[in-house]
């Protein structure tokens, strides 16, 4: 069941301050995704206090401490754009779904993923030194995410 | 994270139990009647497939494959619980 949507909006807001244009509906997944070229980063939004209340703030403080970055950045909300949530999924399917979570990917192909369960309990500072990593390895930089 | 709620609140485990079986899922909450856990993906030693070890690298990298939405497990059916990110990456 969707949160209202006033109760939601500034954790929609929180991203696209950063920059990250969020994809509401299928038709807006498809036109990013269809034929994706360069590096994209895609943030499953979530309202889970514990984990999305830590890993957005981690990705303003890695876009904050990084000159590396995606070509574009996007996201979608888990729980409340359903539709475009499921559709984006589609395109990294071999991922199994959670939220909040972060795909890295490269000419469509995912080469870092972010899951949950490696955000839960840890500090922003924490996750923001892994999105750095994983910004830095999708540019081809020598510190690799991967780890 | 959670205020009142137990520490493991919301938090991706790896449940070993006296049996074959483990779990990986979220911890929901703990009392009197056991466990409680969410959406629960569940490895069986011994079924055909992965190895335990491989179920987990698996599921590090790709995430929970979960096949049921809650389960209860009675306390004395638990030998272990641990946090899934502190399991070891195989090199």
């Amino acid at each position: 069941m969707p949160y209202h949507e006033i109760q939601v909006r500034p954790m929609r807001e929180e991203l696209t301050r950063l920059g990250v244009k969020e994809l509401r509906t299928v038709a807006d997944v498809d036109a990013v995704f269809a034929n994706p070229s360069g590096t994209q980063l895609v943030f499953v939004n979530s309202v889970c206090g514990c984990a999305a209340g830590g890993a957005r703030p981690a990705l303003a403080m890695a876009l904050a401490a990084s000159r590396a970055r995606p070509d574009e950045m996007y996201s979608v909300f888990a729980g409340q754009d359903l539709d475009a949530t499921a559709r984006a999924r589609s395109y990294f399917a071999d991922y199994e779904p959670s939220s909040p979570s972060i795909a890295f990917l490269k000419d469509g192909e995912v080469q870092h993923f972010i899951h949950r369960y490696m955000i839960e309990g840890r500090h922003p500072q924490q996750l923001a030194a892994d999105i750095v990593a994983a910004f830095e390895s999708l540019n081809g930089e020598p510190e690799a995410a991967n780890r | 994270m959670h205020p009142g709620h137990h520490e493991l609140h919301g938090i991706t485990v790896v449940v070993e139990t006296v049996g074959p079986v483990t779990y990986v899922a979220r911890f929901d909450t703990a009392d009197d009647r056991g466990v409680h856990l969410l959406n629960v993906a569940t490895h069986e030693r011994g079924a055909p497939g992965p190895t335990l070890d491989e179920f987990l690298a698996r599921t590090r990298k790709f995430g929970v494959k979960a096949a049921q939405k809650y389960l209860l497990l009675p306390q004395e059916q638990v030998r272990s619980i641990r946090r899934l990110s502190e399991i070891s990456q195989p090199s």
